[in-house]
């Protein structure tokens, strides 16, 4: 984008007057780098945004926003319902609840470094990944409303999970108002076989060794020590959560062209949240958010067992898990009043500053844990949340680099196998089924999640506390 | 991506073409259903560069009012199968008549030493949807798929 389109509100904050049909402004966070290293489409979709009926404050970009369908990924607005507020299937995006947990492993990385080969081939065998895979459980529908309706408890009580991990999950593990009944057959048909499975894509799983503290403090809060290992997950919902995307989407964009509702564009498809649709949608994306923390639940105690099997002394205890596509009630105080808002953050992960009620205890003096991912070859990062995210945000950051570039260019730049085998000798064990897949999820294919990170603290998002350095990959 | 160019504008084919998180997929065809079986082609192709037997047969339909929401339906029901079913599909055939499509699929059970399938399509957005006839005649259909 070119930066003289937007009004500089400082170094990593530019901002776009409303204009025509625009409601509140569009704010795009990141350094001028950033920003002339995104699609122009981010600019528009974010206008679009800021168009939508019902909207607070601003309609925001951040720094790893990309060119999205309908919302940017990296979106993030808040809509009330007393004001005409809209819910929209494309401002959460199809993988609902996708996310990030990091597990810190009771291990140094010498540890792992001995046995590298071993827990790679051991974790590549254990974790189903990629297309085609399924996981050892099939749910009945019972238990699909179980799941649907308890979330990472649900697992936990299944014995597919730990107590003492729910505390450390948003919502504790357990998403309410949601709504199984909402679900429709063919979504439930995807997700039976699907539980404790990675998917693919960019979805993987890491270990992975703290290279670098940022904030002393903060990180013997977290419980992150330099050279100890780690274990990062990123997945979301699955084929339930694919399918309820796709599904809720057409209907709104029929349901919106059929009773004249103006937006700007068709992708941008939402609904009234006091509305049938709406609030079938809200039900059925919160049985997802459920399925999703379920999801990564299971994989965590799947990756357990492997290390006990090759380290009886390991205790991986969970330091956090974030779901970075999601729609949610919260209250934020606006204009000096609290009032309850319904906060998309699509390719955006919640970034609550210290203080804040709903981050556990132990963690609460500090700020909320931010789970960063990065790509395969330059690491990962674990930030927490300022005093000031509320306000530049509602309490939002970003969720990892962001593409430089599409698969296809990757594809056509880069060989898997040769990715895999410079990785392998920077010490990166790199598995998957697909040497394509790994060709389009090269190192090179995203942006400088370091330079993300950065613009994210320098805008008051999300302070840096520690970078990760990949160890071993599991792409799916 | 293919295994094979893609298709000049003027013929029958399809193509992928970029987009900055997933991609898109055009079809091409001398009809709107032809265009349609196409796209699919190029939904295969997002997940695997290799041959796609054909060893069994799917059938699906669905009805929709707008053809462009169609041509999402249609691609998310093969979506829906290659998931469930945990195939791959490598040959279409499309039919449609008022807004009703009944399609059928070929194909065989992912083979993930075979296939090396990249990515898992999630759905069809609407993104970069159109469905038109193009000035040389043909009918094109396209859109960006979430993977």
């Amino acid at each position: 984008m070119n930066p003289s389109a937007f009004t500089r509100i400082d170094p990593v904050t530019w901002r776009i007057e409303p204009r025509g049909t625009m409601r509140v402004p569009a704010i795009v966070f990141g350094d001028e780098e950033l920003i002339r290293g995104m699609d122009d489409k981010v600019g528009e979709q974010a206008v679009n945004v800021a168009s939508l009926s019902g909207i607070v404050r601003a309609a925001y970009a951040m720094p790893d926003a990309h060119w999205g369908y309908g919302f940017p990924i990296g979106g993030v607005a808040a809509f009330d319902p007393d004001e005409g507020g809209v819910v929209s299937a494309g401002g959460v995006g199809f993988d609902i609840s996708c996310g990030v947990r990091t597990m810190i492993a009771g291990l140094r990385d010498r540890d792992v470094k001995a046995v590298q080969h071993e827990l790679a081939d051991a974790l590549y065998r254990a974790i189903p990944a990629g297309v085609g895979s399924t996981g050892t459980l099939t749910l009945d529908e019972a238990e699909m409303d179980a799941m649907l309706d308890g979330g990472a408890e649900w697992a936990v009580e299944r014995g597919l999970g730990e107590r003492r991990d729910l505390t450390f999950i948003e919502e504790n593990g357990h998403m309410r108002g949601a709504r199984p009944d909402f679900v429709s057959k063919r979504a439930r048909d995807r997700q039976r076989r699907e539980m404790g499975t990675l998917g693919s894509g960019n979805h993987y799983l890491e270990v992975q060794s703290v290279a670098e503290i940022f904030d002393e403090g903060i990180a013997r809060t977290f419980g992150l020590e330099l050279d100890a290992a780690v274990v990062t997950i990123h997945c979301g919902s699955r084929g339930l959560g694919h399918q309820i995307g796709s599904e809720y989407l057409k209907d709104m964009a029929s349901a919106a062209e059929e009773s004249g509702i103006a937006i700007p564009d068709r992708e941008l498809a939402c609904a009234p949240i006091r509305s049938d649709i709406g609030q079938r949608y809200l039900g059925a994306m919160r049985a997802a958010i459920n399925c999703a923390l379920a999801n990564r639940e299971i994989l965590g105690h799947l990756t357990r067992k492997v290390f006990r099997e090759l380290f009886p002394q390991a205790d991986l205890s969970l330091l956090f898990d974030v779901s970075h596509n999601t729609c949610k009630v919260e209250t934020h105080v606006v204009d000096g009043k609290p009032r309850e808002l319904y906060v998309h953050r699509k390719g955006a992960t919640r970034a609550l500053g210290p203080g804040h009620p709903d981050i556990p205890e132990v963690y609460r003096s500090v700020g909320q844990p931010v789970l960063i991912g990065g790509s395969m070859g330059t690491g990962s990062y674990v930030l927490a949340g300022m005093p000031t995210s509320e306000e530049k945000a509602f309490g939002s950051a970003c969720h990892g680099a962001g593409r430089a570039m599409s698969r296809h260019a990757a594809a056509r730049l880069w060989k898997g196998r040769k990715v895999v085998d410079d990785l392998a000798a920077r010490g990166i064990l790199v598995r998957s089924p697909s040497s394509r897949g790994v060709a389009e999820e090269a190192p090179g294919a995203y942006k400088d999640v370091g330079a993300v990170v950065l613009a994210a603290e320098e805008a008051g998002l999300a302070r840096r506390v520690a970078r990760l350095h990949p160890l071993i990959c599991i792409k799916g | 991506m293919s295994g094979k160019p893609p298709a000049p504008a003027a013929e029958v084919g399809w193509e992928l073409f970029p987009h900055d998180a997933d991609t898109g997929v055009l079809g091409r065809g001398r009809t709107i259903e032809e265009a349609f079986e196409q796209a699919a082609l190029a939904l295969t192709a997002v997940v695997t560069s290799a041959r796609v037997e054909a060893v069994s047969r799917v059938l699906v339909e669905c009805e929709r009012k707008s053809v462009e929401l169609l041509l999402v339906d249609w691609l998310d029901a093969v979506i829906y199968e290659m998931s469930v079913r945990k195939m791959l599909f490598g040959r279409y055939s499309v039919m449609i008549e008022d807004g009703h499509l009944a399609g059928t699929l070929w194909g065989e059970p992912v083979d993930v030493e075979r296939h090396a399938p990249a990515c898992e399509p999630k759905g069809a957005t609407l993104t970069a949807l159109a469905v038109r006839q193009e000035p040389t005649g043909l009918w094109s259909a396209r859109c960006v798929i979430d993977v």
